[in-house]
């Protein structure tokens, strides 16, 4: 059953679509990972899940559901009640995420009090159990601790133990390692994605890192500037990417780049609100680059399993098809 | 925090040393004493022999070190004009000017907070619009005329409240004159506290909504919002901790701009409190009560910042005092 389902969700500041009508559905105990360069809409579309956008931000969609709820046209109230319980979000600076002022143990059982209430001891007990759980040792000392005394990976297993105090059923994760110590990401992703088993809950991922999400994910959402470019099941995607921009990501992977002196990368960079191209958005940069290309906006072709926005999808061989 | 504590207190007394100093400098230059007290009639002779036993001929160090002899006795001198110990009259004259202080700052704190706080969560609706003419108003109006301005509404055309004086006072154990414990007395208090709170209001109307919008817009908050937590308890909670940080800090230097215009709004209220005596003070040229006056002021503005630095370290976790904690 799908758990969340988004039909041509955009999100615009102004006339600046940083997010443009995409669709995509995430699974109950399925891991999504949505990878694509900065600027490419991945945080915003997840920030628009929670509600997070603030004006003069506009979220717009034909179907925005959780659980069959219709997320957009609920009573404000109700929808502040599944933000934070039935869908949780972990952010991407755990050292800046984190409210310096109040201490750890305050945190957590802010979000129990918020959404399941107790009395103070089974809170306490409660927060004691959660840290226990994110594998941080002496939890009980560390209730009293203030987020600037913890280091990084302790802060983002503090931010996952409250993503999962209410049990969520589906976990946004943006970018959950980008300002850890290499040495740590392995072990916040390999907790977070132990907990997704163990609770079944859905995962968002959303990450630079194409070699996690090929390890990680079930399904795979490539976004570039603020569209999806490509979608499938990951090892699909990843074996034979059917759209260039995919091709290139892969490609520019150091290990791709064994012996070369340099990495491959695409020219230029990501299109800003006033560089829009006319047809579609990889034009200038897309090495296949046709006429028809720089003029009209190709359309997303497939279904929402398997779906490649692109005039001239690439075959197994990784050419232009046509 | 003892450590703290201990050399907070040196550094008190460094900064009271130097009052000292101008405060006894002040006795010596300001006008001729012996003239001062004696008058016009009494001949040159008796005059030069007062000089001689008021000490006024020894070399300066010598006075400034008997001066300051004294002051650690808690004898400040001898004022011209009541002829009593001047720390006496000061301390009776204490309980006044603190209990209108400290109301002023309360009724700052109860009108600013929720002022900059509102400025803040929309910083462009009509509300907000109005409340930031409000305090730019509030800043370029001078006390005087606010002050006038209430007294001649409220006391005058309204007959509502008094327009001088305390009021009746009962003694809180048997040490403190108060006026907070009936009636009469929280009357007459209401005019002159809120004409002293209107000079510092405006000011932490602006400062709270500016580190207000700052606190909205970090990622902490942001992140309060993802957890589903009430809308109040991320401004109110959240926020304004974050935000009183900088409030405590400005707070406790403008307990001196406080003290400052109690001169003013004493004087206009006819508020028996130290300010007003300092204006008679000055204007009898009793040097003796000015430089005492001075001192006082100055053990106040030490004791208000030394607490403010403990404040702080109580609101913002990540400041340890030195010598305190782990």
């Amino acid at each position: 059953m799908s758990l969340l389902k988004l039909e041509n969700l955009s999100v615009t500041f102004g006339n600046f679509r940083a997010v443009d009508q995409i669709s995509y559905s995430v699974n109950e105990g399925e891991v999504l990972g949505i990878v694509g360069e900065s600027g490419s809409g991945k945080s915003v579309s997840s920030l628009s899940l929670m509600g997070l956008i603030d004006y003069p931000g506009k979220v717009s969609a034909d179907q925005l559901t959780f659980m069959d709820q219709d997320l957009l046209s609920m009573p404000e109230a109700q929808r502040r009640k599944i933000t934070g319980s039935d869908i949780a979000m972990i952010f991407q600076d755990p050292m800046t995420s984190l409210n310096p002022c109040f201490t750890v143990g305050y945190q957590i059982i802010e979000a129990l009090k918020t959404h399941q209430g107790g009395t103070k001891k089974e809170l306490k007990h409660r927060a004691i159990e959660l840290l226990t759980l994110v594998g941080i040792p002496a939890p009980e000392s560390r209730l009293s601790a203030y987020p600037h005394q913890l280091s990084g990976g302790m802060s983002q297993r503090v931010m996952i133990a409250i993503a999962i105090a209410c049990n969520p059923k589906l976990l946004i994760a943006d970018e959950p390692t980008t300002a850890l110590d290499v040495t740590i990401q392995a072990q916040i992703i390999d907790l977070l994605i132990d907990l997704q088993k163990e609770k079944q809950m859905g995962l968002v991922l959303i990450t630079h890192d194409l070699a996690l999400v090929a390890e990680v994910a079930h399904r795979v959402i490539v976004m570039y500037a603020g569209q999806i470019v490509e979608s499938g099941p990951a090892s699909e995607v990843f074996s034979a990417p059917k759209h260039p921009y995919t091709q290139a990501l892969l490609a520019s992977l150091p290990e791709s780049a064994a012996g070369r002196a340099r990495l491959q990368a695409l020219p230029g960079v990501v299109p800003g609100q006033y560089d829009r191209p006319k047809g579609c958005l990889l034009s200038p940069r897309c090495p296949y680059v046709t006429d028809h290309c720089r003029n009209v906006e190709p359309t997303s072709q497939g279904s929402l399993e398997r779906q490649v926005k692109c005039h001239t999808p690439l075959n197994t061989q990784g050419r232009p098809a046509a | 925090m003892l450590r703290f504590i201990g050399r907070r207190l040196l550094q008190a007394m460094f900064v009271l040393l130097i009052i000292s100093v101008i405060s006894f400098m002040i006795q010596d230059k300001l006008g001729d004493p012996v003239q001062q007290m004696v008058g016009q009639s009494v001949p040159q002779q008796d005059r030069l022999a007062l000089q001689q036993d008021l000490g006024l001929n020894d070399p300066l160090l010598v006075q400034y070190g008997r001066f300051l002899g004294r002051a650690l006795q808690g004898d400040l001198g001898t004022s011209y004009y009541y002829k009593e110990a001047t720390l006496d009259i000061i301390l009776s004259r204490l309980p006044a000017t603190l209990e209108l202080s400290f109301s002023a700052l309360v009724l700052v704190i109860l009108l600013a907070t929720p002022l900059g706080v509102v400025a803040a969560i929309h910083p462009k609706s009509l509300l907000s619009r109005a409340i930031l003419i409000f305090s730019t108003l509030g800043l370029s109006v001078p006390i005087f005329i606010v002050a006038v301005f209430l007294m001649y509404f409220f006391a005058i055309e309204w007959r509502l409240l008094p327009s001088f004086g305390r009021g009746e006072t009962t003694w809180v154990m048997g040490l403190w004159q108060s006026g907070l414990f009936n009636k009469d007395g929280l009357l007459h208090l209401l005019l002159p506290s809120f004409s002293l709170a209107f000079v510092l209001t405006p000011m932490f109307i602006r400062l709270i909504r500016a580190e207000m919008i700052d606190a909205l817009q970090s990622e902490y908050i942001r992140y309060a919002w993802s957890k589903g937590i009430s809308a109040s308890r991320i401004y109110f909670v959240h926020a304004l901790k974050n935000t009183m940080l900088p409030v405590i800090t400005v707070a406790g230097i403008q307990v001196g701009t406080l003290v400052a215009y109690t001169i003013l709004t004493e004087s206009i209220f006819q508020w028996p409190g130290m300010g007003l005596l300092f204006m008679e003070a000055v204007t009898r040229v009793d040097v003796p009560l000015i430089s005492a006056y001075l001192m006082v002021v100055g053990v106040i503005f030490v004791v208000t910042n030394t607490v403010v630095d403990l404040v702080y370290s109580l609101v913002n976790p990540r400041v340890r005092l030195p010598g305190y904690g782990s």
